[in-house]
Order: C-alpha cells, then structure tokens, then sequence
C-alpha cells in the first residue's frame, strides 16, 4: 500500500510538471507579450526592452521556467497587473473563501447525495425510489444562475428571509453563506444521488446480498455492512470529480452572490490579462484536480480490494 | 437457539405438503412449483433433480421465504421442526435463516461479498446468531475452516475471496453454512462450477459434515450421477411440479416416469456406445411455464401419451408399490400399463463409421504467453519476463470421420490449443499440419477462404455466439458467401434451407432472430454455421456442457450424425469424461499444458491409467448403482500455470508420487502396444497393475443382479409378511391359551358352584 501512495505521488509530481510547463508556455512563451501585458497597450519599445531586461525575460525559456518554479515554490506569485499588489495578498484569501464555500457545500451535497441514494437504491421501484429520481433528476437540470435567482426571488424578494448578496463585506458571515451554498448543493446532489442509487439497486441484487439475507442478518447490517461499501466504489470516482467543480466551476455562482472567491479572481484576470493571477490559479486548479484524483485511486483501492495491489 | 424449537428425531426436520410457488409478471400469475410435498427427516439426504426452469430452485428459495418481490407461496404448508412456517413472522424467520437452515450455492465467487474479509464473512454468522463475542467467534471460525479441510485457516481468515481458488472459496461457503450448526442445509448445484476433481473432494466433504453434524440435505442439481453419490431418496421435478418420488435405490432400478426414463436414456453411461447403443434424445423442449399443455405436462413429449388418459386433466401423484419402498411415487396416468422398462432406452444401431487418411497433424506444437512482470526483484534478479506454458510439446494426428476428444480441467490449456488451430494464436514452436498444409503460424486474418472453411468451430455458450440482431438465415447465409462456397443468392438461400434441415430445425426460422430460439436451437444453428463450407475438422469447444441434459443428448447426437455423413474429423474439447468416453474414438488428456495420456478410448479408460487419468475417471460422477468405483480424491489445487512444478505438472496433486524425481524431471513418455502414450515415471508395468476404476457389469451380470435385488425385496417382503403371520399365530396362540384358561376357570366355577349345591 505504501508503494503504491509513492507510485501515485509519484505520478501526480510528473503530472504537475507537464502542466505548470503548458501553462507557462503558454503565457510567458514571448516575452514582449508578457511585458505589453504588464505595461499596457500604449508602452513605448524601449519601455518594453527596459522591462524586459530588468525584470531578466532576457534570459533562456529554460532558465527563466525553472526560476518561475523555484519562486512559486516559496510562495512568491509575482506581482498582479490590476490590483498593482502582490498575488500572493490576493490569492490565498480569495482561494480560502472558496474554499469555505466549497467545502461546506460538499459536506452538505455529499451527505445529501448518499442518504437519498442509498435510500432509493435499496428498494428499486418502489414510490420512495421514485420520488428520489424524480428530485434528483429535476433540481439537476436547473442551471445554477437559475436557480440563484429563483431562490433569490423567494427568499430575498418575497420572504425577505435572506440577505442577496454574499460579499462578506463585515466579516465572516453563516446567514451570507445560505443561498451559495444551496444553490452548489441543489445543483450538484442529483447527479451523485442518481449514481448511488444506480450503484446501489445494482448491489442489491448480487448473490453475495442474498448470501447476507440467507443468513439470517438484520437488514439493518445487511445495508450498512455489505451494501454499502461495495455500491460507494462507482460513485466515489464521481464524488472526487465534484471537487473540481467545485473550485473552478461556481464562478457562475460566486458572480451571481458577489462572493469574492477563486472563481471570481480567475475569471476577472483573464478577462483583464492578468498574467501572474492566472497563472497562480491555473497551477492551483490543476494542483486540485490531479491531488483529488490521485486520493481518489487510493480511497478506490481502498474500497476494492480486488484491485488493491500486492 | 430459540427456546421453542428443539432438536427433534421423531418429528420430519422438514415438511411441506401441497406447496405452490407463483411469480407475478406483467403476463400474470406464473405458476412455478405446483403440489410439491416432501418430507426430509432428520439426518436424511434428500436430491431435488431436473432440468433448467423445472423449479427446483425455487423450491429453495420458497423454503428459505425469499421469493423476491414478484413471487410468493400461493398454497400448502411449509413446517420446519413441526412449526408452521407462514405463521412465523419476518423475524423470526430470519432468526432460523442461517442458524437453523443454511444454504450452500452454485457460485461461490459470487456468493461471498468480494470486499469484506473471510473472517468478517464468517464470524457475523456467530455474532449475529449466538450473541457471542468476536474472539471467540473468530476461534469457532478458524476450527470450521480446519474441519472443511482449508490448510492455514488463520492466514486465510484475513484473505478476500477473490485471493482464493474456487475449490477453496466453496468450502468456506460451506463452513459458513455449518457455523451454527443448522439441522437443515440447502445445497443449490454446490459444485457444478467447479471443476470435477474438485468437486469430488466438496461431495466428500459434504457427506462427512452432515454426518458429524447430523443435519439434514436438500441436495438440487441437474446431475443424476451426483445424486446417486449424495443422496438417500430423490425427487425428479419437470415443469414445476415432482413427477416421480422415491429412493435412490428404486428410482434408478425402476423409473417408472417416462421422463425419469428417458433421462437415463440421454445420459453416456459407460455402458453407451455411440454406435451400438447410441442415446436416446427426449424429443421436444421443456414447455414455458404459461405455456403448459392441458393434463400431463411431459404429454407432447412422451412416446406414451394418450389423449383421453393424458391429456385431460391434472395428473395426481401415484403410490407405486414395488416391494421394497413404500414411498415409491409418480405422477402418470399410465404407470402401470406401460412398463418403461423394456422400452427402447437405447438409440437405433449404426455401423461404426471407417476411418480414413490423416487429415490433421500436430508436431511438437508449443504455445507461450509472454508476461511482464514489472516488480523490483524480478528487475533485480534479470528475469523481467515470465512465460506461461499454455501449450507444451503437443503432439497427435487425426484421421478422417474420427472423433478426437481433448480432456482436461479448467486451466489445462485445451482452450488455448483451439485457438491456435483455428489461427486466432499462433503457435509459438512446432507444427500444425491440415491437409499437409502447416497453418500453425498464420494468424486467422491471412488464412485463405479455403482454409478458413475447412477448419470450423462449434462454440461452448451459444447464446454469446450468434450475432443477436441478425436473423438466423442471414448468419449462415453469410458464412457461405464468404467462403466463396455459393455466390448467387437464390443458391444461398437453398443452401441455408439445406443447412437447417440438416440439423433439423424448420426452415421457417431462417428468418428468426436469436432470441426466438433456445439454447439448444442456438447451438443447433451453431452447428450449421460451421458445416456451412463443408469443414474437413471441426473443433467442439465444449459443445453441450451450457445445455440441459435431454437437449444435449439431441445435439450430441446430431452432430455425430452430421459428422458420419460428411466424414469430418471431429476435435471434442470437453471436460466431462463421461460425454467424451462416449463419443471420441481416440482421447488425449491434459493437464497443466501437457498431454499425459493419449490412446484409444478404450485404452484411456482402462489399466494402465495415468494417475492423473485415473482419478479424473473416478471424480465423474456415473448415474448408474451397478457400477462400482473406486475413490480417488485428489488434494490441492491446481498449481499457478505462471509457476509450474519443475518435473511433472501433476506432481503436486499426484497420490502416487514417486519423490524428487517426479519433482524435477520430466516424465517420459511411455508408450503402451500401438499409439497408447503415458507420461509417467512410474513404471508401466506398475501403472497395469492397478484395478480398473469403474467396474461395469456386464448385461447379464447386471440382469443378475436386478434380480437379485428384487429377490432380495421379495425376501423382505415375505419375510415381513412371515413375522407378521408368526405374530398373528403367536396371538392366536395367546388367544387359545386364555380361552383355555378361561374354560379352565369356568369349569372349576361350575365345580365350586356344584359342590357348594351339593
């Protein structure tokens, strides 16, 4: 096992290599770009050259790559373009906000997901199982801009219940978190519901279900000794998976609540060129991506003991 | 164990009478078992026999209350120890589940939870039942695994099923079921996927558990042979309902069902023979259950039917008094009028067909796999590649019109051999000469039209082998365009017609769809499909072995008769001796990737015998009483074809290993009179002197011994009547006596009366 954790880090280090190298190519491949990125569209030439000397573009892609590498492994993001401040001041705040939101929203989604599933799952066809389809596969097909203002329109508008917007502005705040995360969450739980139960109705009807039954076990322990653990292999990939999603993928949600998060950032430095801002979050979203789905493989591993390795 | 029900002897550990099973579908209620009684005593083995869909199963799962959704009992009672078993609520059903009845399945694998450990598995049953703690429960555990015969139970409580053999994982299955001691175990075909040596050893294990313990079978396969070997009474199911019940004894002496008769008809008993004493095929299928002719549901298949006798209304269970066994029934309207037993049990005679020149060579032909193994010590040690030997230094030759069977377990690489002769390997050494032509080498897709055609193939699971979206014609029809055997599509589709009155399926379902057809349709157009360009060889993958008894003989027979009429050579890869003994001229043995024994049929099956060979022989259960065999159970399993033994592949399992020799070296190969080889270290001479593992009585021995056995009823018989007569005399002696006494008494009263007058 702890080979295999070695080979699986391993692996993610040759991952994170390929793609920081991508991703510098791609943004600091030409060095006058970079320098008329930075400068803007009116800078002189010779600005450009004096900018490009001073700040060592001179140099060989090669060196100035590995220079780039040994700075973000202190922790120095560069200097961003709009805010005229150091990304790093920037960044982490606006990553950590995310990942507040993110994270209470999979805690909520997840649990969610797995009750419901397992519940319809383990009575296919039954008018519970029906229902639990019909909710996931509903709240599912709403996209989240709609249903950030439908709830808004209710809570906001009618009941008056909720505050609009998610700004934080005086600090940390529960009540401010209630419409992001329910919006994440609605969206999100139909699809791990409906592949739990997927997973679960196809558990239900093995032999080794039936050998548990025949043996006079409680159904009780029958679901949660030898059901459980064996409908979570499939659906587990896919919980992994929302991790991402749930980094890159709310800005839909973030703009809609004016909740200062990584997917806002991320979205206004491309938008304005940004180079250092983008380049920090294209190295953390990746970063995200390849350590879930490296945790992901071993969490499976775990769960399967057909594939664990010798 | 729940207070209110106690071990006892002299009430049946199960009862039902009347039972009847229904499944609800869209069509409508089925019904699946109908008046089905039974009584099992305690300590009894009692088999449950029939084909697929007869409902045995379901009878199982009806006593275990686990029907499903859709199903459920309609009718009758079901009691366990005397107790009623509807009356029981769910709980208390599940408290009998798995203390007091347990329950052994078909596939082991499937059976255990594939990610909880054996220890878990186990230990849950005791826990749960007993109310004990986990370390003691976790001892009983390990004692059950020592008493099924697993070597090292402790490591292996912490495997997963998946790091364990089939033969390995069924005994814990079965340990499982023994945990609590239950007093009724239910046996659903616990050993037909596993390997015949294999199962051999399970048998055994089965009938000295249950007679430590005590506990009562309900044995269900479809093997007549193994029901002989496990079981004290038996009844045969067919479509849903029991339609002959009685002992072992005389169910197999004297069937009286025309369907249990013409079961033993289909099955190759030894004393079978392809050409004298062919197999008779019951003809027809089994009916679908909403399907069901009115009165007898055996009629349309029966030589015996009789509209007004049969074909009116239900057919009730009999008594059939045959002197020995009082319980002794069957459910047919003409039992008594028709005596099955001089019926034709037997095919028609045929001439032995001639056998011609050589048509296929095999030289020294050798199949290797290449495995990387990509672990450090292998780097480190240089051997980073590893083979496995699926084929060894194979050799033979096979004539025209003559049928060669291939034996072997799973594993032993009879498969991989196929492959290569039909190109989709090619081999790795050696040569594998058709029609002189040596094709050992050239992978399928570079073989010509011609030499496609002459070599065919006739698959082991016919329902994964025909395309099922398109019709049956087109399939064959196909074959002979691309063999460029026809072109003009009107000579096609005569050709087709041909092919399929050829093995005998109307011509109508030219334009059927697979899933129209049954299994042995399937395999039926399967046939077709490889006799389509006039094959000069014909490879049967385990033709028959995914079939039904009854049917599989109708498809054996059949392609013989196919084979006679174009002189094919006929390559029968089985791993049912009984099914090759009865069809192969010539049989080559193999284990692990190399021949053992070859010869003449009747050379494999007599002294002297590979030992291999002849434990294989006596691992075959043989649905026949007359014939006496010998126990050979082999131990282990079969090695890693990754790491074979060094010397012989056999010498792992080998209960006559010689010592370091059969460990280290090759074994030669000897070579007995013609063409009969064994490779061995031990000396011929030795290997001769063995007795034969089946002893086959010959016809009037076994007249004989029918008589003798009905002589022997008949003594019983009459012996019972004589100490009843003796018993009746002795009272009436008893009888006289007192009156005597009686007359006795009342003289002297009358004396005493007298006297006191006088």
């Amino acid at each position: 096992m702890l080979r295999l954790i070695a080979r699986r880090f391993g692996l993610m280090m040759l991952i994170m290599f390929v793609v920081t190298l991508l991703l510098f190519l791609a943004n600091e491949a030409d060095p006058l770009r970079v320098a008329r990125s930075v400068l803007g569209p009116y800078a002189q030439p010779e600005q450009l050259d004096l900018w490009i000397q001073q700040n060592g573009y001179d140099r060989s892609l090669a060196i100035r790559y590995l220079d780039w590498i040994g700075r973000l492994l202190v922790g120095d993001l560069g200097q961003s373009v709009i805010y005229k401040r150091p990304v790093g001041e920037i960044f982490w705040t606006r990553l950590a906000n995310t990942g507040i939101l993110a994270g209470i929203t999979f805690v909520i989604m997840v649990l969610l997901a797995l009750v419901l599933g397992v519940l319809a799952g383990m009575a296919e066809g039954s008018p519970r199982d029906r229902f639990i389809s019909v909710l996931s596969i509903a709240t599912t097909s709403v996209p989240e801009y709609a249903s950030a203002v439908i709830l808004m329109a209710i809570f906001v508008f009618w009941l008056g219940w909720l505050p609009g917007t998610s700004s934080m502005m005086a600090g940390f705040s529960w009540i401010e978190m209630v419409l992001p995360v329910s919006v994440l969450v609605l969206y999100g739980f139909g699809y791990i519901a409906r592949m739990t139960r997927a997973s679960m109705a196809e558990v239900m009807t093995t032999h080794y279900i039936r050998t548990a039954v025949l043996k006079g076990l409680p159904y009780k322990h029958i679901i949660l000794k030898h059901a459980l653990r064996n409908a979570l292999i499939a659906p587990f990939t896919v919980i992994m998976l929302q991790i991402n999603w749930l980094l890159s993928g709310v800005v839909v949600t973030e703009y809609a609540f004016g909740y200062k998060g990584f997917g806002a950032l991320l979205l206004e430095a491309a938008l304005r060129r940004d180079i250092y801002v983008i380049e920090a979050c294209g190295v953390a979203a990746v970063f995200v991506a390849v350590f879930t789905q490296t945790l992901g493989d071993l969490g499976y591993t775990y769960l399967n003991p057909r594939i664990r390795f010798k | 164990m729940p207070d209110d029900i106690r071990p006892d002897t002299d009430v049946p550990v199960l009862e039902i009478e009347d039972l009847r099973l229904s499944y609800y579908t869209r069509a409508g209620e089925i019904p699946a078992v109908m008046d089905f009684s039974l009584k099992v005593n305690a300590g009894e083995s009692v088999g449950l026999v029939g084909e697929s869909g007869c409902g045995k199963s379901t009878v199982a799962n009806g006593i275990m209350r686990y029907m499903g959704k859709n199903g459920g009992i309609v009718g009758g009672t079901i009691k366990f120890k005397g107790r009623d078993m509807a009356e029981m609520s769910d709980e208390e059903v599940r408290r009998l589940r798995g203390a007091e009845i347990a329950m052994i399945y078909q596939e082991p694998m499937a059976a255990l939870n594939p990610s909880m450990t054996i220890a878990d598995q186990l230990t849950e049953v005791l826990t749960e039942h007993e109310g004990i703690g986990r370390q003691e429960a976790a001892e009983r555990a390990a004692e059950m695994l020592d008493a099924v015969h697993i070597p090292d139970p402790r490591r292996l409580m912490d495997s997963y099923p998946h790091q364990i053999s089939g033969g390995q994982q069924q005994r814990v299955v079965i340990a499982m079921a023994l945990l609590s001691r239950p007093s009724l175990l239910l046996l659903d075909e616990p050993t037909t996927a596993l390997d015949v040596t294999v199962e051999a050893g399970i048998v055994e294990l089965i009938a000295e558990l249950s007679e430590k313990t005590g506990a009562s079978l309900l044995y269900i396969s479809h093997n007549l042979g193994l029901m002989l070997e496990v079981c004290d009474r038996i009844c045969v199911m067919y479509s849903g309902e029991v339609v002959e019940q009685g002992s072992i004894d005389s169910i197999f002496s004297w069937p009286k069902h025309p369907y249990t008769h013409g079961l033993f008809g289909c099955i190759p008993l030894p004393h079978a023979d392809k050409n004298a004493r062919p197999l008779a095929a019951i003809r027809g299928q089994l009916p679908l259950p909403h399907q069901r002719p009115k009165g007898c549901y055996f009629g349309p298949r029966c030589d015996f039917f009789v509209q007004e006798k049969c074909g009116q209304q239900q057919i009730p269970m009999e008594e059939v008094t045959t002197d020995n066994d009082p319980v002794h029934r069957v459910r047919c309207a003409r039992w008594n009028e028709v005596d099955t037993s001089t019926a034709m049990i037997a095919g028609e005679a045929r001439e032995p067909a001639p056998v011609g020149e050589v048509v296929l060579e095999v030289d020294n032909m050798k199949k290797y796999y290449e495995v990387k193994d990509s672990s450090f010590g292998a780097m480190l040690s240089g051997q980073s590649m590893r083979y496995v030997k699926a084929n060894e230094t194979i050799n033979f030759r096979a004539r025209r019109s003559e049928t060669i069977g291939i034996v072997g377990e799973s594993g032993c690489g009879k498969s991989t051999f196929a492959k290569v002769l039909m190109g989709l390997e090619t081999a790795t050494d050696g040569e594998v000469r058709l029609n002189h032509v040596n094709i050992g080498a050239i992978p399928v897709r570079s073989r010509t039209a011609d030499q496609l055609s002459s070599l065919q193939m006739v698959f082991q699971n016919p329902n994964d082998t025909l395309n099922p979206s398109h019709t049956i014609g087109g399939q064959i029809g196909r074959v002979i365009k691309h063999f460029g055997i026809e072109k003009d599509p009107a000579k096609i589709h005569e050709r087709v017609m041909n092919l399929l009155d050829t093995v005998k399926l109307p011509r109508a379902f030219a334009e059927r769809k697979p899933r129209q057809l049954s299994g042995g349709q399937k395999q039926r157009v399967g046939i077709a499909r490889a006799f389509a360009g006039n094959p000069s060889t014909v490879i049967a993958d385990e033709p028959i072995s995914a079939l039904d008894v009854s049917v599989a003989a109708a498809v054996t027979e059949l392609l013989m008769d196919i084979q006679r009429e174009h002189e094919t050579t006929l390559l029968f890869i089985s791993h049912d001796l009984s099914a090759v003994r009865y069809l192969a001229d010539r049989i080559v043995v193999m284990y692990l990737g190399q021949i053992m024994e070859r010869g003449t049929t009747d050379e494999v099956f007599a002294p002297p015998y590979h030992p291999y060979t002849e434990a294989l022989l006596s691992a075959v259960p043989i649905a026949d009483p007359e014939i006496e065999k010998r126990r050979i159970v082999l131990e282990g399993n079969l090695p890693s074809v990754l790491d074979p033994p060094a010397g012989c592949p056999f010498c792992t399992r080998c209960p006559r290993v010689l010592g370091d020799i059969c460990e280290n070296e090759r074994p030669p190969v000897q070579i007995d009179g013609e063409g009969h080889a064994i490779a061995c270290h031990i000396p011929l001479d030795e290997l001769r002197q063995v007795e034969p593992v089946l002893k086959v009585p010959n016809e009037l021995e076994k007249k004989r011994s029918l008589m003798l056995k009905q002589a022997r009823a008949k003594k019983a018989a009459a012996e019972a009547a004589a100490a009843e007569a003796a018993a009746a005399s002795a009272r009436a002696r008893a009888a006289a006596a007192e009156a005597a006494l009686a007359d006795e008494l009342v003289a002297d009263a009358d004396a005493a009366i007298k006297q006191d007058q006088t």
